[in-house]
């Protein structure tokens, strides 16, 4: 079974409005208290990367469901300036904006799989899982 | 939204009620500081008991208002973090090792009376 909403980024408000939807979703699919408020925080971080670097972009998020397990899937997509060292901006403390350059390295610790594909001047691409337990 | 500030004697109480979005933590950080400035507090209480993310910018902005506080003479202790917010925040790689914190607000209001000498 497969199932998808989204939430398109393109004022600050989104950003809380994207956690909000994400945070009913992973209620709904019975995380517990932490692991919501893990994947509400990531879907935040990812969320504010799209409204200060792309500018706009999207949040979506799907069940996923296999025979041995459930999870929740966040994809968030922009076509903003994209990012051309990935495993720069992997890194702890690496910011361009002044922030405090834990939103990705951050996601990935908090969500369980972490992928992202990048193209300078094409746009970004995150997709990341967490599994119930 | 703005969030309201009281003044109880010296100190300035905040109990964070609402879904923290980054306009209403920046008007925050601004409102505290020109009520330090104003009442001449020299103790803040902000609690977060309600609050469900503290993400890295919601956790900057509150670092932030700490410093900003300390150098306006006012000293700042956040109480009531819950244990999922405090999870998510290590995770992140956020540690918070300058801010002064305390279980609930009266615990809080305890570690002032403590570290003020009031
Ligand atoms: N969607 C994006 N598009 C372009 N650049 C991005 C995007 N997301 C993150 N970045 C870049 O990666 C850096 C690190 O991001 P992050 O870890 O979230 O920390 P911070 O947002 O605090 O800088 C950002 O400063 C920015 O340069
Ligand atoms: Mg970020």
């Amino acid at each position: 079974m497969n199932s998808q909403s989204c939430v398109s980024i393109q004022k600050e408000w989104d950003i809380v409005a994207a956690r909000q939807m994400g945070r009913e979703i992973a209620k709904q699919l019975g995380f517990g208290t932490v692991d919501q408020a893990r994947i509400t925080t990531a879907i935040s971080e990812l969320a504010r990367n799209i409204y200060l670097y792309a500018g706009e972009g999207q949040i979506c998020f799907e069940i996923v469901e296999t025979l041995e397990q459930k999870g929740m899937t966040i994809v968030a997509t922009d076509s903003g300036p994209g990012i051309e060292d990935l495993s720069l901006v992997m890194q702890d403390g690496y910011t361009t904006s002044g922030g405090l350059g834990a939103g990705l390295p951050g996601v990935r610790r908090l969500m369980d799989d972490f992928d992202m594909e990048s193209e300078v001047g094409h746009g970004t691409r995150i997709v990341t899982t967490k599994w119930v337990r | 939204m703005r969030i309201p500030i009281l003044k109880l004697h010296n100190y300035l109480l905040i109990s964070i009620q609402t879904e923290l979005d980054d306009q209403t933590a920046i008007q925050f950080q601004e409102d505290l500081l020109k009520q330090i400035h104003r009442t001449e507090a020299t103790g803040v209480v902000i609690d977060l008991t309600s609050v469900e993310v503290i993400d890295s910018f919601i956790a900057k902005v509150l670092g932030d208002v700490v410093s900003m506080s300390d150098l306006m003479g006012a000293k700042v202790v956040l109480t009531g973090i819950q244990p999922a917010v405090a999870m998510t925040l290590i995770e992140l790689g956020i540690h918070m090792r300058n801010v002064p914190t305390a279980l609930d607000l009266e615990q809080g209001l305890i570690k002032l009376h403590q570290e003020l000498g009031e």
